[in-house]
């Protein structure tokens, strides 16, 4: 089949569609997780969702539904254990995550339904989305992106601050819930394409690898994003043409490829920081200074086209060299 | 910096009688202080004397448990004018998860101001400028707060409380980690506020720079207002008084209590 072929295929059209929604919607929550120092909570929402899902099964509703209902309310019991605990009132939230997920399977047992129906919602299963599915994701993913970016001061000052948020009369609480039940949308917006138990990698790793290189909020939101629709569209696409050889689930494939970006743009972070943290100007302190002995100083003067690294002090430039810091006075160097 | 007419009409804040407690321990008690428009007052006293805690109770942060706090003529509960309070927390929430320009973080200043869901407008933008430069962060103004340094990073918090043009400032330790040249820009932007009329309560370990602008100190011991009057009165604030045995969270999870509040 060629690749026309391919993308003329309904199926393959509603799995691009759903697949673009949920890349950027996922980021974009992800990004104010990550802010609150709250990466995993995606991952614990995900493992309540499961309970939900296999409400659905059981009952015969549909378990999207049972499973945002399912979502939301756990979302809501951890951020409420998150405000009142300790730290992160992590032992709670752990409580809450393997209930959640035992219940899941526990009641998909009782239901008489198969494992492989679970599986389905655990890792995803994008080609097989129906034509309505397909509008129920691009709605809430909608709404999900319009809420981050149209209130992002609001939910940006109140991750950054939330006492400084709440004299400036934010109701930091209503905030808090309102990321609690955006993410559960969204982690039931991805369960259909990344699964259940994938679902944080795709809310988290984007951010991740966006804060690499970023240095404002806004940037690394919006790059969020866009590497989220790149990775999940991407990663589609990749699991459709790989699949010809081997079984190969977009689900999984969308993951490791984000993860992908990330491994790529790691040492390039690591690099800007180590540059940054070298040229951080010198504090001005009062404490006198030797004159250089003047060793290596036959070959060249320090100037820009030295190589040595220039970091400004004060009114000056002082150029590191082994471990010295050399500044230009008159004839010769002083040590600062 | 837009100049606002302070109101003198109503005083900034009166509390009666005022008392807090933690965890249902008495913290502060007995408190009753007013504050006129355009005072300086500095809040001093040992580690645990409950300067932070009358701070944080008189921005709303800590409900009290007994007495009557009026700002600017409302009572706390239905205070909702919070354009006109500027708050400078202890720094510890500056750098986050995720980066942060310092223009963003600044910005946050304004938010009392702004209606949901509207862009900055060029009144904001000035005002973000101008409280940035006043701090003197604006050649850092696009740089990440959690690349700035310890005393950098207070200004930064300074500096959002100022880009919301506030009558009432509450600053708490402003000028802890920030060394001495940098305590004197701080105390040049205080100053600055002060002739604008505008009325600060300080929370201050040491008065450092900041002496000559302070024309009243509070100094508190153990929960208690221990002197009320100009610097010059003041007792030696150090060394006097009982410190209280700060409980301070551990991070070992609490598995027996993972419900439990303790704040």
């Amino acid at each position: 089949m060629s690749p026309a072929e391919l993308f003329s295929l309904p199926f393959m059209q509603r799995a691009l569609l759903a697949a673009l929604f949920t890349g950027v919607a996922a980021p974009a929550v992800g990004t104010y997780l990550v802010q609150r120092r709250l990466a995993l909570m995606g991952d614990g929402i995900g493992h309540v969702a499961v309970t939900g899902v296999a409400i659905g099964l059981l009952t015969g509703w549909s378990p999207t539904w049972t499973a945002v209902v399912v979502a939301v309310l756990g979302a809501i019991a951890i951020e409420l254990i998150r405000e009142r605990g300790h730290t992160n009132g992590d032992v709670a939230l752990a409580l809450l995550f393997y209930g959640g997920l035992a219940g899941g399977v526990l009641i998909t047992g009782l239901g008489n339904q198969s494992a492989a129906r679970l599986q389905q919602y655990l890792f995803g299963s994008i080609t097989t989305i129906s034509a309505g599915d397909v509008v129920v994701t691009m709605v809430l993913a909608a709404i999900v992106i319009g809420v981050c970016v149209g209130l992002a001061a609001q939910l940006f000052a109140v991750a950054q601050d939330p006492e400084f948020a709440r004299v400036a009369g934010l109701r930091v609480r209503f905030y808090n819930l309102l990321v609690a039940v955006l993410a559960a949308v969204s982690v039931t917006v991805a369960m259909r394409t990344v699964g259940l138990l994938l679902v944080s990698a795709l809310m988290v790793v984007p951010v991740a690898t966006s804060q690499q290189l970023s240095r404002s909020f806004r940037t690394t939101l919006g790059a969020a994003m866009l590497l989220g629709a790149l990775a999940s569209v991407g990663g589609l696409v990749v699991a459709a043409f790989a699949s010809y050889q081997a079984q190969v689930a977009p689900g999984p494939t969308i993951v490791l490829l984000s993860l992908l970006g990330f491994v790529v743009t790691w040492p390039v972070g690591v690099w800007l920081r180590h540059r940054a943290r070298l040229r951080t100007p010198f504090a001005d302190e009062p404490l006198g200074h030797d004159v250089s002995d003047d060793h290596g100083h036959e070959t060249h003067d320090h100037g820009p086209e030295c190589g040595h690294v220039a970091v400004p002090h004060d009114d000056h430039v002082d150029y590191v060299h082994d471990g010295h810091r050399h500044a230009v006075h008159g004839e010769h160097y002083d040590e600062h | 910096m837009p100049l606002t007419t302070p109101d003198t009409s109503v005083t900034p804040i009166v509390l009666r009688d005022g008392a807090v407690a933690i965890g249902g321990r008495p913290v502060l008690r007995g408190i009753d202080l007013t504050v006129a428009t355009g005072e300086f007052v500095a809040l001093l006293g040992a580690n645990g004397s409950g300067k932070s805690t009358l701070v944080r109770a008189l921005t709303g942060l800590r409900p009290l448990t007994r007495g009557d706090l009026r700002l600017f003529g409302v009572p706390s509960g239905d205070f909702d004018q919070w354009q006109r309070i500027g708050f400078v927390p202890q720094r510890s929430g500056a750098a986050s998860g995720v980066p942060a320009s310092v223009r963003e973080v600044v910005s946050s200043g304004r938010l009392a101001r702004r209606r949901l869901l509207r862009p900055l407008g060029a009144v904001d933008r000035r005002a973000i400028d101008d409280a940035i430069a006043l701090v003197g962060l604006t050649e850092r103004t696009g740089d990440g707060v959690g690349t700035l340094s310890g005393g950098q990073q207070q200004r930064v918090l300074i500096a959002r409380a100022l880009a919301g043009d506030p009558e009432l400032f509450f600053l708490d330790e402003p000028t802890a980690g920030v060394d001495l040249h940098h305590q004197q820009v701080l105390a040049d932007a205080l100053g600055a506020l002060k002739d604008r009329g505008s009325t600060v309560v300080q929370v201050a370990h040491e008065l450092g720079p900041l002496a000559p602008l302070v024309e009243r100190v509070v100094v508190m011991s153990d929960g208690r207002i221990a002197h009320d009057g100009a610097p010059a009165d003041a007792p030696g604030h150090h060394d006097h008084g009982h410190h209280h045995d700060v409980r301070r969270h551990d991070h070992v999870p609490h598995v027996s209590s993972p419900l439990e509040r303790d704040r």
